[in-house]
């Protein structure tokens, strides 16, 4: 494992990578006065997979929302292949350049079926009933809810409607893919059979990934490459690329390798937190 | 689980039966020992009497008044989800109108009934009107507060996908705001036929219409209690009847989905 300062040589390799998101010392201070985000710097290349991982409130959310678009950066400015991040998000669904975003929560409409959810996206861009339905099967495949298409998200796991709303920013086939801890309110056994899955469709799908985190192993087994951020205020601390070819068995939880990032990365963190101003609230989900 | 559930349901409906019976009895029962004067109190067996021997005057009285309930029911509804709807697209609407909102739900019926009975010639549409003021309040405030109550992840959700505003409107505003609307037609079906009953008290006798209240004042008046009780029952069964209907309709068009329709809460 090294520690890199540029981020582009962590990549498996890709005929056509390029620079995907490009974070040019974007800054967040909330209309409350609330600082956020100190201005990051942060590239992204094709193929990546790159986790945020942080302590609570050090800005992770904050800075994938402007990633999304869902949030404008107070400075500086995001970049995503190579354009302004509005010129991407204005011109809908462009070959190559499509985002999806997964939240924390399954966020699925209660009054619609699995299928109805899952179809959103399509029926919010006009695609044609027949033409979104298949699509739809195929992504409920892809996440393993074939099936399940009939049922309502009450009537499913915790586990499955994290799985469905996977499938439903799968269903437009993005190439970016922006997961806020999708997996933070599941239990570790779940979750490290999602975190299995979402790699495997990292892998075949040719996406490029950034999911945010606050666990250590989550992180060290995922990544590329880790972000490590901090509070107070909130900044990029450190990248660490953690060089363990894909694709990654269960063996690599238990290696020694994993370990040292782990330890490496954890002493970054209590580093961090001793320097920064330690908040004993720090480490609660939020 | 499932027996515990079984018994609970009987029990729902055998506890108060029980109760119901048991006043009953004791009523009948106190009013045979004591002798009490019909025109005091009559007994229960009387009062149904009553109702099966004045059933032509009575079941008249109760379809005008059941039709004053349902017309000022539907102009509420229909008028309170318009009046929401304005609320909710413009916030300068909201913030110019809600206080004449909170005025009219604030002013006693009683009040101004009859103004509006002078003012407005129609008889029927005076009561109407009486009986809308007082039901329309609920479903403004339930509908709007349904048509801003949208999960905040959905909106962004549909944000990122560039949904326009009528998409916004009409896939993730209006079912968020079924269960707060259905919640407000609960409400406003029982207002508005105490808004009828209230409006033709106020009209008198001198109206054309002959409501059920109409034949409570003329029994209170003619000390024929037992009409005037016979009269009561078929005002307070209309209002059950009202409230199980929307109960119904309610599970009709939520029962599938929303979380405030599941029978098995705990
Ligand atoms: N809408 C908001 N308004 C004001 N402050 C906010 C808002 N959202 C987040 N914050 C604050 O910004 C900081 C970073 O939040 P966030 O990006 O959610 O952190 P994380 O996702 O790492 O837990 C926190 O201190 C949080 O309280
Ligand atoms: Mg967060």
């Amino acid at each position: 494992m090294s520690v890199a300062s540029r981020p582009d040589m962590a990549l498996p390799a890709d005929p056509d990578s390029g620079v995907v998101v490009d974070v040019r010392g974007a800054g967040k201070t909330y209309p409350d006065g609330t600082r956020a985000l100190a201005p990051v710097h942060l590239a992204v290349s094709s193929r990546e997979f790159v986790t945020l991982l942080g302590p609570s409130g050090c800005g992770k959310s904050t800075l994938l929302k402007m990633v999304a678009g869902l949030l404008p950066p107070s400075d500086g400015e995001v970049r995503l292949w190579r354009e302004v991040q509005s010129a991407v998000t204005q011109a809908p669904g462009a070959a190559g350049r499509k985002l999806a975003f997964v939240f924390q929560d399954a966020t699925l409409m209660p009054w619609s079926r699995v299928r109805g959810n899952v179809r959103l996206p399509l029926d919010l861009a006009g695609v044609a009933r027949g033409d979104a339905d298949r699509r739809v099967d195929d992504a409920l495949a892809l996440v393993g809810l074939q099936g399940f298409d009939r049922h309502y998200p009450r009537q499913l796991s915790g586990g499955m409607q994290m799985r469905a709303s996977i499938a439903r920013a799968l269903v437009m086939e993005p190439n970016l893919l922006l997961l806020d801890e999708p997996f933070g309110a599941l239990d570790e056994i779940t979750r490290t059979r999602l975190d299995a899955d979402i790699l495997d469709l990292w892998w075949r799908r040719s996406l490029t990934v950034i999911f945010v985190t606050h666990s250590i192993y989550e992180a060290v087994f995922l990544s590329t490459r880790v972000v490590v951020m901090a509070a107070r205020p909130g900044r990029v601390l450190r990248e660490v690329l953690i060089d363990e070819p894909f694709p990654r068995s269960e063996a690599f939880r238990v290696s020694q390798k994993f370990l040292s990032c782990c330890k490496e990365l954890s002493e970054l963190l209590a580093e961090a937190a001793a320097s920064g101003g330690a908040d004993p609230l720090a480490g609660t989900p939020t | 689980m499932s027996t515990r559930n079984g018994r609970d349901h009987v029990l729902r409906v055998v506890a108060p039966l029980a109760i119901g019976v048991t006043v009953l009895l004791a009523w009948h029962i106190w009013v045979r020992v004591f002798d009490i004067p019909q025109y005091i109190v009559p007994s229960p067996l009387l009062v149904v009497q009553t109702l099966v021997a004045d059933w032509d005057i009575l079941s008249a009285s109760l379809l005008i008044t059941l039709k004053v309930t349902f017309l000022a029911f539907f102009s509420a509804v229909i008028v309170g989800t318009l009046v929401a709807f304005l609320f909710v697209q413009s916030r300068l609407i909201e913030l110019s109108l809600f206080p004449y909102a909170v005025l009219l739900q604030v002013t006693p019926i009683v009040a101004i009934a009859p103004l509006i009975i002078i003012w407005v010639k129609n008889p029927d549409a005076a009561l109407t009107l009486c009986a809308t003021i007082v039901a329309i309040f609920p479903v403004i405030s339930n509908t709007t507060i349904g048509l801003r109550s949208v999960d905040p992840g959905l909106l962004n959700l549909f944000r990122m996908n560039r949904a326009t505003r009528a998409q916004i409107l009409f896939r993730l505003r209006i079912p968020s705001a079924l269960p707060y609307f259905f919640g407000g037609l609960r409400i406003a079906s029982g207002l508005s036929l105490i808004g009828a009953v209230v409006a033709e008290f106020v009209a008198g006798t001198g109206g054309a219409a002959a409501g059920l209240a109409y034949q409570i004042l003329i029994a209170g008046f003619q000390l024929n209690i037992p009409r005037l009780f016979a009269a009561l029952i078929l005002i307070t069964v209309a209002g059950v009847i009202l409230f199980l209907l929307m109960v119904w309709l309610s599970k009709l068009a939520l029962g599938n989905w929303h979380e405030s329709e599941l029978t098995d809460r705990s």
